[in-house]
């Protein structure tokens, strides 16, 4: 089977088009019928994939199950997988069918919102998969049309707006790229990232408008890229459409966007912006990393202010993204390994988090804060559920999100205190915005008339959560699961840029973050 | 064995909080109940048979990545076993006792099922701590660190329904999470230094680490010195000490056998357990110890001061508690590490019995915990006043002087306050602590005169109905007791003996003879001391006066006591009137919390909703609709579009289109 990653990436959409084309109607059996349709489409996307996690070799640092043919006007159709982009494909089959379950309750136009989501599978299972620069931005730019569609069809009342405004975020960031890519194809007359990855780009200085850029063009190439990446992400301050996105969007659409899409961004960094351009990389590095460590700080205490659960939670995103880029950008074997880590446990968790509270949003029609309130008293299930998840999110040991926060200030530490030291207030900041608003929801006498009804999780959505629950503590307790898979590309990768910096005569950046296992002696 | 001891409150953690309907709530109580007994009795075996070397037990694969590497794993050496004894005995008793003392709440309806929920925690708790005191590298110690740290939050909030209850938890855990803050940047610096983070590694890397100036923020350290401080922010946090302090008092919230177990038999000992157990590092470290023992004694004294005037039975112990944590520091930071283990282990038995009489108390009055509402409840509930006449014996350290005769609390102060003594010359520490046994002296005995003499005051039916708590509650009043008479001498020896006891007690090496050997030679016992480190020593050859200093303290505050609340009971009042100021600057707890609602958590509010408002709306948002205005008018018309729908179908046609194609073209390509 050399065809099994383009069986799964397609197979979500074979789906799609079968309920485009065969079913009709707006009745109650054909709503339930694209909702099955739906979800056995991505439970079996998931069963297929755990193919492609089988046959995965750690061990190979390279890319495995590549398909690579022709395509159109004499571009390549490649696709492959590497320890780095293998896990998350993974994440993707997996959230899918939970993502199709929560939405069980949709109403309206449900077989269009089936197929925006099976589409928007297909388009994210191919960016994390395709080896060719073109194939990558026509999956990473389509990406984006069901995710509008799902926040601009089936979205909350501000819709429109939150719509614009992640539209001209990412217009902006996409331009940038696309610039980019033009020069990349000029210079190395080739759109094969695997190529590409092993490209020397000119890292002369260059003058720019009377300023001098050290770096040159890998430095103006980093950048373009850069600002795409930074925008998915969110990285302060591009942040901002994230938290009005999260609000206006559907449940689904909220755990698609904080488990899968953000996770580009980062998956970007990791797999161009380093590798290609490491001189580049190494002359922004302390600027991307205190752009990281403000993200910790700033959004944590404006979560820490939030009226809306949501708006809080999507806060509290962007700083756990914080930490994604600053252990990328500490180039070292556990800053790395901390960035994959979290950005997985991320996943798990925060998808979690918006669960929990679109079933009360479901319950109550309401995200304000104010409107809740000793929840605990009916709905005991929810309250141990929304718990540990609140504490995954805080990074307790134990939990997911614990080890990525870890490995990241481990990672960094090596390379700059400072950093370290103020990416781990956040430890204190995100135990007191997260406790915080437990408190004010779950806690305290069910006062409120409107409460008293209140049901507690049923089956389906305890079924729903089931499974993040079990991943997050399976690698909270046992992380070598993510680590095996994820550190040989992450050691190659650290040495290819580490030669490429001693080649470039930038030395004093390889020799800071040698300096570790030589202090030890 | 020690996995076993480990891993079964947890299981019966889970099977209680779980599957209580399954085994219903009886089983649930009887099931943790047993459970903890079990692994008591396994724990007192491990305690006896403790091997000479560390051993060491690898359970599972952990944090891997590079040269890092954490696994699951045990650590039996005497340490470890002195925790285990104390974390299960408590725990177990605290077990039996709140079958008796949870049996009934009002703060839940009769359709509320809060025990199992009560004792799954209890267990949850117990688990973590002995993940914590097991651990055989650092990471897995801040597993279980912060495990602790959840059980405590969910213990302290666990009614639910009392804002003050919720409010607690968060505090409790925030604040720890500061020193947590701490302990983690040493746990950063260690990696970095040792690239290791086992206990082993790290030790024998000591001399190296000892030698290092590491850059950290805005200048070059000592290594020794800035990873010790660090780590002890950590210890200060968990342990209440002064500026973290601010949580402990709160915590009593939870309720009382919660406090009795975790808010002062073992938890908030958490930090001087690593600061023994990092004793290689700490020895290293001299001006950062000398900080300890500083921020210990006035730790100490401050915590005594304001457990003079506080009216809460409960307020009163937990000020007690945090002040007897500052007597270990302050030993742990001169070097005087078995003193310190020594008071760890004997303050567990008698403030858990402190704890769990006051509990017995305030279930005979109702629910009651004002202390100005009690009164002559000696003859209604004798056994109770017993118990607690005997845990106020233990803690205010009655005993013979110049002998080994005396009390727990006796034997084990005594030895703290020689040795610190000894370790700074009779300085500031000493006086502190001198004078904070005084005060522990008169607000231990305030409480017992105001609880149990006198006239009965406050609701009169209260005290009518007052009774005696059941057999399930007494027993392990009556086994505390025992340890709190009797742990002092039956243990003196081992802790604070003379050298050689010491020696094969903690399996040290004799010191004098490694000074001229190598370094990489060092074998680390459980405890390690310097070669320079003669504390003991010398605590043993103090002047007659020092030894009998705390003794005369004690004397002094039971006369005062005495005074103030048998014999002229109009007098306090007077003294409050007359010294108005300190009276409330003592009642206020020295106004802590108010300085850090002004210092730290409404600037925290008013800065995060400055940069909500105003960075993310003004500067931000404002930016982008500025560039945006531009291509404003051209998206204007392409939404008026889409919200009609074309848009919608359009994009399907495109993305469907692309994705046909493509399928297309692999299935071709696939036939090649």
């Amino acid at each position: 089977m050399n065809n099994l990653l383009s069986i799964v990436t397609f197979m979500p959409s074979i789906a799609a088009l079968i309920l485009a084309i065969f079913l009709r109607g707006e009745d109650r059996a054909s709503q339930r019928n694209a909702k099955w349709v739906a979800l056995i489409a991505t439970s079996l996307t998931f069963l297929v994939s755990l193919f492609i996690l089988f046959q995965f070799d750690s061990a190979n640092t390279g890319f495995q199950m590549v398909e690579d043919r022709p395509w159109l006007g004499g571009l390549r159709y490649k696709m492959g997988v590497d320890g780095i982009s293998v896990l998350f494909v993974m994440l993707t089959t997996f959230m899918m069918p939970i993502t199709i379950a929560a939405s069980w309750r949709v109403k309206r136009r449900v077989k269009e919102y089936m197929i925006a989501f099976l589409i928007l599978e297909t388009l994210m299972l191919g960016v994390f998969m395709s080896l060719d620069l073109i194939l990558f931005y026509v999956f990473f730019e389509a990406g984006l049309i069901p995710m509008f569609l799902i926040i601009g069809i089936w979205g909350g009342p501000n819709r429109i707006y939150a719509t614009f405004k992640f539209f001209l975020y990412t217009f902006l960031g996409s331009v940038m790229m696309l610039i980019s890519m033009i020069v990349i194809y000029e210079h190395a007359q080739t759109t094969d990232i695997v190529a590409l990855m092993n490209f020397d780009f000119s890292s002369d200085p260059i003058k720019l408008f009377g300023f001098v850029i050290p770096g040159g063009l890998q430095t103006l190439l980093f950048f373009g890229f850069f600002v795409g990446f930074a925008v998915k992400t969110p990285m302060w301050p591009v942040h901002t459409w994230l938290p009005d996105a999260h609000v206006q969007a559907p449940t689904a659409g909220s755990v698609d966007l904080a488990a899968i899409l953000l996770k580009m961004g980062g998956y970007g960094f990791l797999r161009f912006s380093l590798p290609m351009f490491p001189v580049g990389a190494d002359v922004m590095t302390p600027f991307v990393l205190w752009l990281s460590v403000i993200a910790i700080v700033y959004t944590s205490l404006v979560a820490l202010v939030q009226t809306d659960m949501k708006k809080l939670i999507a806060y509290s995103s962007v700083a756990h993204m914080g930490f994604v880029t600053m252990g990328i950008f500490a180039v070292n074997q556990q800053g790395m390994d901390g960035a994959m880590f979290q950005m997985l446990s991320h996943g798990f968790i925060s998808a979690g988090l918006f669960l929990s509270v679109g079933f009360i949003y479901d319950r109550m029609h309401t995200r304000e804060i104010e409107a809740y309130g000793g929840l605990v008293n009916r709905m005991p299930a929810y309250a141990l559920i929304f718990m540990f998840f609140t504490m995954a999110n805080v990074g307790l040991p134990g939990t997911s999100g614990f080890i990525g926060e870890f490995l990241t200030m481990i990672g960094i530490f090596q390379v700059n205190t400072w950093i370290a030291m103020v990416a781990a207030t956040g430890v204190i900041l995100s135990a007191a915005y997260a406790l915080y608003l437990y408190r004010r929801v779950v806690m305290g006498p069910l006062l409120k008339e409107s409460l008293k009804t209140i049901k507690d999780l049923d089956l389906r959505e305890k079924l729903i959560m089931g499974p993040l629950v079990a991943m997050t503590l399976f690698l909270g307790v046992y992380p070598s699961f993510v680590t095996d898979r994820v550190g040989p590309t992450i050691a190659a990768l650290v040495e290819h840029n580490q030669t490429a910096l001693k080649e470039a005569g930038r030395t004093e950046a390889a020799t800071a973050t040698a300096e570790a296992p030589a202090a030890s002696h | 064995m020690v996995p076993i001891i480990l891993l079964l409150p947890l299981i019966s953690a889970v099977i209680a909080g779980f599957g209580w309907r399954v085994i219903s709530v009886k089983g649930a109580q009887y099931l943790t109940t047993g459970v903890l007994f079990f692994v008591c009795l396994l724990s007192w075996i491990a305690f006896f048979t403790t091997p000479d070397t560390a051993q060491h037990v690898e359970i599972m694969r952990w944090i891997e990545s590079g040269t890092l590497n954490a696994s699951w794993g045990v650590r039996v050496d005497r340490l470890t076993t002195i925790m285990l004894v104390v974390v299960t005995t408590v725990s177990a008793f605290v077990h039996l006792y709140s079958i008796g003392y949870m049996a009934h709440d009002e703060n839940f309806l009769e359709t509320e099922e809060y025990r199992p929920r009560f004792f799954a925690y209890l267990s949850l708790f117990t688990f973590a701590m002995l993940a914590l005191v097991t651990s055989d590298n650092i990471v897995q110690m801040f597993f279980g660190w912060e495990g602790v740290g959840l059980a405590s939050y969910l213990l302290i909030g666990f009614y639910y329904k009392k804002p003050s209850a919720g409010a607690a938890s968060i505090k409790a855990f925030v604040v720890n999470r500061i020193g947590d803050f701490g302990f983690l940047l040493g746990i950063l610096g260690l990696f970095f230094l040792t690239d290791a983070i086992d206990f082993d590694t790290i030790f024998s890397q000591v001399p190296h680490i000892a030698d290092t100036e590491l850059h950290f923020l805005w200048r070059d350290w000592n290594a020794a010195n800035l990873l010790a401080f660090l780590l002890f922010i950590g210890a200060a946090g968990k342990s209440a000490q002064l500026f973290l302090h601010t949580w402990l008092p709160d915590a009593m919230e939870g309720p009382t056998p919660v406090s009795a177990l975790i808010h002062a038999a073992t938890m908030v000992t958490a930090g001087v357990f690593l600061i023994c157990r990092m004793s290689p590092l700490m020895e290293s470290a001299p001006e950062t110890m000398a900080f300890i023992t500083f921020i210990g004694a006035t730790t100490a004294f401050f915590a005594a001061t304001v457990g003079l005037v506080q009216n809460d039975i409960k307020r009163v112990i937990a000020y007690s508690t945090c002040s007897q944590l500052g007597y270990m520091f302050a030993a742990a930071g001169v070097g005087a590490y078995g003193p310190a283990m020594f008071h760890l282990f004997t303050h567990a038995f008698f403030k858990a019995l402190l704890f769990l009489s006051a509990g017995s108390v305030i279930t005979a009055m109702h629910h009651e915990q004002d202390l100005r509402n009690y009164g002559g409840l000696k003859d209604k509930i004798p056994m109770t006043f017993w118990a607690m006449v005997i845990g106020t014996l233990a803690i205010t350290g009655v005993g013979i002087p110049f002998t080994h005769i005396g009390f727990a609390g006796f034997l084990s102060k005594d030895a703290i306050i020689e040795s610190v003594w000894a370790g700074t010359m009779g300085g500031y520490a000493f006086w502190m602590l001198v004078i904070a046994a005084l005060f522990t002296s008169f607000y231990s005995w305030r409480l017992i005169f105001m609880t149990f003499f006198g006239e009965a005051r406050g609701d009169k039916h209260a005290h009518e109905h007052a009774h005696e708590s059941p057999k399930v509650m007494l027993i392990p009043l009556g086994v505390l007791s025992l340890g709190a008479i009797l742990a002092g001498m039956i243990w003196y020896g081992p802790f604070f003996g003379d050298h050689d006891r010491m020696a094969a007690f903690f399996s040290m090496p004799a010191h004098h003879a490694e000074a001229a050997a190598d370094h990489a030679a060092i074998q680390y016992g459980a405890i390690y001391t310097g070669p320079e480190n003669h504390v003991i020593e010398t605590a043993h050859e103090a002047p007659a006066w020092v030894k009998v200093s705390p003794f005369i303290a004690m004397l002094i505050g039971f006369g005062i006591a005495w005074v103030m609340y048998i014999k002229d009971t109009t007098l306090p009042k007077r003294l409050a009137d007359a010294n108005r100021p300190l009276y409330l600057f003592l009642l206020n707890k020295w106004y802590f919390d108010e300085i850090y609602d002004f210092l730290f958590v409404r600037p925290a509010f008013a800065v995060g909703r400055l940069f909500w408002k105003r960075g993310d709306g003004t500067i931000i948002d404002g930016t982008v609709n500025g560039v945006a205005l531009g291509i404003v008018p051209a998206f204007v018309r392409l939404i008026g579009r889409w919200q009609s729908g074309y848009i919608f179908t359009y994009a399907f046609t495109m993305v469907i289109g692309i994705a046909a194609l493509v399928t297309w073209m692999t299935l071709i390509g696939g036939a090649h």
